[in-house]
């Protein structure tokens, strides 16, 4: 799936990476515990969270995510945005909550990939 | 064998909003050395969760990143409280975070075990009321 569709699914607005919008994922994740992203997720493009601080980026880029999508209409700072845009990553913020943004994803097709346990 | 390239950095522990900055930079710097995406993943996950560790427990510390021909190294070093009892800092799950750094989405008692899957040996050396130094070593 391409970023710019989980943007539609999503009725999303793109914060930064609007030019990668063409990049495909495979499979996404969706956690306010960075600690459980790290240990327990694998190869995932897409992470959907409500937390919002700078670790939720630098997770994202150390697990070599390509998106964050923040639920509940959250936004992230603008020193959120620079560092994202310094890793390649794109931002969207959408008013869906994280159940129905996972919902929405997973009958479109975007699953999960994830080693030992669901998050 | 060639010189190693390494790489310094002091990690602050007052701000957690600058926590992970190190590792943020060493991936970085990996990626233009032209390493496996692979062996970035580790090498930079690893240092993270030990950065974390370094400013959740220690109040901060040094991070040291060597870069020799068939290892990475990477030396965590603080001057914190020490790890009391290792193995059940080992175990997955047991925490000492308090409930404002889960509520930053950490403190879930992953830190130590993610770092001894994501590298290929890591040694702990700990001492009550002085610090601790961890040192994980990636192959090549």
């Amino acid at each position: 799936m391409k970023i710019s569709e989980i943007r539609d699914l999503l009725d999303a607005e793109v914060l930064c990476g609007a030019d990668q919008l063409d990049r495909e994922v495979t499979s996404a994740c969706c956690s306010d515990m960075m600690s459980d992203v790290l240990a327990y997720v694998k190869d995932q493009g897409v992470l959907l969270t409500g937390l919002v601080n700078a670790q939720v980026i630098r997770t994202a880029n150390m697990m070599d995510m390509h998106c964050v999508v923040f639920v509940r209409s959250k936004n992230p700072t603008e020193d959120m945005i620079e560092l994202a845009e310094e890793c390649g990553i794109t931002v969207m913020s959408s008013r869906l909550r994280a159940y129905v943004a996972c919902g929405v994803l997973w009958q479109a097709g975007l699953t999960s990939d994830t080693e030992d346990c669901d998050v | 064998m060639s010189e190693a390239v390494k790489f310094h950095f002091d990690v602050d522990g007052s701000d957690f909003s600058s926590a992970g900055a190190a590792s943020v930079m060493v991936k970085k710097k990996l990626r233009q050395l032209g390493y496996p995406p692979e062996v970035i993943r580790k090498v930079s996950i690893a240092m993270y969760e030990g950065e974390i560790n370094m400013v959740i427990h220690a109040n901060g510390g040094t991070a040291d990143v060597e870069v020799y021909d068939n290892e990475i190294v990477i030396i965590l070093s603080d001057k914190g409280p020490g790890i009391p009892n290792i193995e059940l800092a080992m175990q997955e799950g047991y925490s000492t975070a308090r409930d404002n750094i889960r509520n930053l989405g950490f403190g879930a008692g992953m830190g130590l075990p993610n770092m001894k899957k994501y590298t290929d040996s890591m040694e702990i050396d700990t001492r009550i009321g002085e610090g601790t130094t961890i040192t994980m070593r990636v192959s090549l």
